[in-house]
């Protein structure tokens, strides 16, 4: 979004600053209106940068390919189970996103989630603790996890991709300890795991009003940023631009909330995954805390100089990481409403990891947006939806997975090439 | 402004710098030149605090400081401009700028204020790219090296010092920040430049600081002396007059 703006900078210049001297003819400048807007996109393809480009062609295809092999998978009723079911996963992948920012990889976030949905299931089914204390413990111990795995990364020097690897195996050990001789605890439908999953906001106003909620504050937060820009003569964003974009998120929104509530309405654990989005967004792109992040990411040597403490944005980062494990763990566990033996194994890793990538996060650090969680999750769930209901084999599910990662490294790594010779890398 | 005296610092077996001498003054440019491992960075090095002079005096606008850590440079208002520049590529001209000095309202990044800025402090140095928004990687060297210069003056410093700003730049590209070098003196600022390129030097400095082997091995004037001179000085092919007096006078002290 910062990025539209900066084009928007050349051709707004003149009559914002008199004093600016004449425009360099060699620089970019946008023609206003639509026409501008479209030779802008098209230089923004051609020089690499996609941003969520192919992954929203890529929903738009596996949507189409088996809306037409099973009209069951575009049903409300599918739809809206995806909804839910992407979070968990959803959820993880947003903390591999933080991780990819710096550049790292944390392979240990299977294994935190199973390792966090055992601690809460023993603490509060099996000891009696209260419900609220034990999540607060499981969701506790994810970010110490993730500390932990930040001080050998960061203070320590060990690469992160052998501390996770380690911590993969030592916290599914940990895990098995935790559960025992049990194997699996179950958790009871009533408990606040299972509901934080399962609840439905049954009323077709919840989905609407949380729709309209959502598109007001985007429309009001643009206008004022628009107006403070005007006021302070910095090139702003044109109320058309605003009103059309605005226009296009509450089509999506509504239709969103449409589909939801022709089935049951809106879920709980699919509100919770958008509020935690706005806010992590906010945090990456407004706060400091954010720009280090993306500083560290982009140039280790640059940030040190520039004073930024590169081990404490390395050390938090991989805490956030853990954290996200725990809640996705929490949700994962809501969903199948037990801790087992299996929980955070199997291809869960290889998904979040797939997630964040294919929703647009660079592996090679720097780029990336929490969004991609959300739409990165959205793909690797349609697939497994799809091939579901289409009665699939895991076998069949895994190549076909591992292809899609395969796919978005693909695409990552050649738009970062050609980013690289239009000078954007 | 600055002033270094009597300057040593020792790396192990290698005594790289030995009785290093520079001053500098508001609104003038001294340019410190010598063959590689004269002792260029470390002396550099040493002002901006990343290694801390062994023995020698700093003294800052007349009163002797100690600078032991990279901030307190920044803090006394010593600006260091390296030679790899360390601009965050995916990061767009403004969020360099401020990096590690973010304005914030709110406790939130003040991008309209951080613009704003920007702008103003690209204009008075008639500095020009294309957008303040565009990430820094798609802008070229020499918009670089201006942008990583522009960067060092966000914190209103006294002395800038610029480690080899042309070396690795084009002829237009050099001009633009030879330009930009000008202009600092012109806003008052102390500027130390450091570089191998004598026209680059006799264009824009005013006084000539030679090394030579870790020792200052003269000083020049740009109005009295040629490039010869002090290519000499810096071979080593002639020591000049001036090392000759400063070595006497030493003598003498002791």
């Amino acid at each position: 979004m910062r990025r539209d703006r900066a084009a928007g900078d050349a051709a707004a210049q003149e009559p914002a600053h008199d004093a600016m001297p004449a425009v360099d003819s060699r620089l970019l400048v946008r023609e206003e209106g639509l026409r501008g807007y479209l030779q802008e996109f098209s230089r923004k393809l051609r020089s690499g940068e996609l941003g969520s480009l192919p992954v929203v062609v890529a929903v738009i295809i596996i949507w189409t390919v088996f809306g037409s092999l099973d009209s069951t998978f575009l049903s409300a009723q599918n739809l809206s189970d995806l909804s839910q079911q992407i979070v968990g996963t959803g959820m993880i992948a947003v903390g591999i996103v933080f991780v990819l920012l710096l550049g790292e990889i944390d392979l240990s976030v299977g294994s935190v989630s199973g390792l966090c949905a055992a601690i809460f299931a023993v603490l509060n089914v099996l000891n009696g603790m209260n419900e609220w204390l034990a999540l607060l413990v499981a969701l506790a111990g994810g970010a110490v996890v993730g500390l932990i795995h930040g001080f050998f990364f960061a203070k320590v020097g060990v690469p992160a991709f052998v501390v996770t690897l380690a911590g993969n195996l030592a916290w599914n050990g940990l895990m098995l300890q935790v559960l025992g001789s049990s194997g699996t605890v179950n958790i009871p439908s009533e408990s606040i795991v299972s509901k934080l999953y399962s609840t439905i906001f049954h009323s077709p106003a919840a989905a609407y009003v949380t729709a309209a909620v959502g598109v007001g504050l985007f429309l009001a937060a643009s206008l004022l940023d628009a107006r403070r820009r005007q006021a302070a003569r910095v090139p702003f964003r044109p109320v058309a631009e605003i009103v059309l974009r605005t226009a296009v998120i509450a089509a999506l929104a509504f239709v969103a909330a449409y589909i939801l509530n022709r089935y049951q309405g809106l879920p709980l654990a699919l509100l919770v995954f958008l509020i935690l989005l706005v806010v992590l967004d906010f945090v990456l792109r407004r706060t400091t805390y954010g720009r280090r992040i993306f500083a560290v990411g982009g140039n280790i040597e640059g940030a040190r100089r520039a004073g930024i403490s590169v081990p404490f944005v390395r050390m938090t980062v991989f805490s956030i990481s853990g954290l996200m494990a725990a809640v996705g763990g929490i949700f994962l566990a809501g969903q199948i409403q037990s801790a087992s033996q299996t929980s955070g194994g199997g291809n869960l890793l290889m998904n979040v990891i797939a997630a964040a990538v294919i929703g647009g996060t660079s592996l090679f650090g720097g780029r990336g947006s929490v969004w991609s969680a959300l739409l990165g999750a959205l793909v690797i769930g349609s697939i497994q939806s799809g091939m579901n209901i289409m009665g699939v084999s895991n076998a069949v599910q895994f190549m076909i997975t591992g292809s899609v990662l395969l796919a978005a490294v693909v695409v990552d790594s050649l738009s970062r090439r050609s980013q690289k010779a239009a000078g954007r890398a | 402004m600055l002033t270094l005296r009597g300057i040593s610092k020792r790396f192990g077996a290698v005594q790289a710098l030995k009785d290093f001498d520079l001053e500098v003054h508001a609104g003038e440019v001294v340019a410190l030149v010598g063959d590689n491992g004269a002792g260029k960075s470390t002396a550099v090095k040493s002002i901006a605090g990343v290694n801390p002079p062994d023995e020698g005096v700093i003294e800052w606008q007349g009163r002797a400081v100690s600078i032991n850590r990279p901030h307190d440079a920044q803090n006394l208002g010593i600006a260091t401009v390296y030679q790899d520049l360390a601009l965050c590529d995916n990061l767009d001209v403004v969020g360099n700028l401020f990096l590690g000095r973010e304005l914030r309202r709110f406790g939130v990044l003040d991008e309209v204020r951080m613009e704003q800025r920007s702008r103003e402090l690209l204009d008075t140095l008639s500095i020009r790219i294309p957008s303040v928004r565009i990430p820094v990687a798609s802008l070229s060297g020499g918009q670089r090296q201006t942008v990583a210069i522009a960067r060092s003056l966000i914190g209103d410093p006294k002395v800038v010092i610029l480690d080899e700003p042309t070396a690795a730049l084009g002829v237009e590209q050099t001009a633009e920040v030879l330009d930009l070098v000008e202009r600092l003196r012109d806003h008052g600022l102390g500027t130390i430049l450091i570089s191998h390129n004598m026209v680059d030097v006799m264009a824009v400095a005013d006084r000539i600081a030679v090394m030579r082997l870790g020792r200052n091995n003269g000083f020049f004037d740009k109005r009295s002396t040629t490039t010869e001179e002090i290519i000499s000085a810096i071979t080593g092919a002639t020591d000049s007059a001036v090392t000759r007096r400063q070595a006497r006078k030493r003598e003498e002290e002791r």
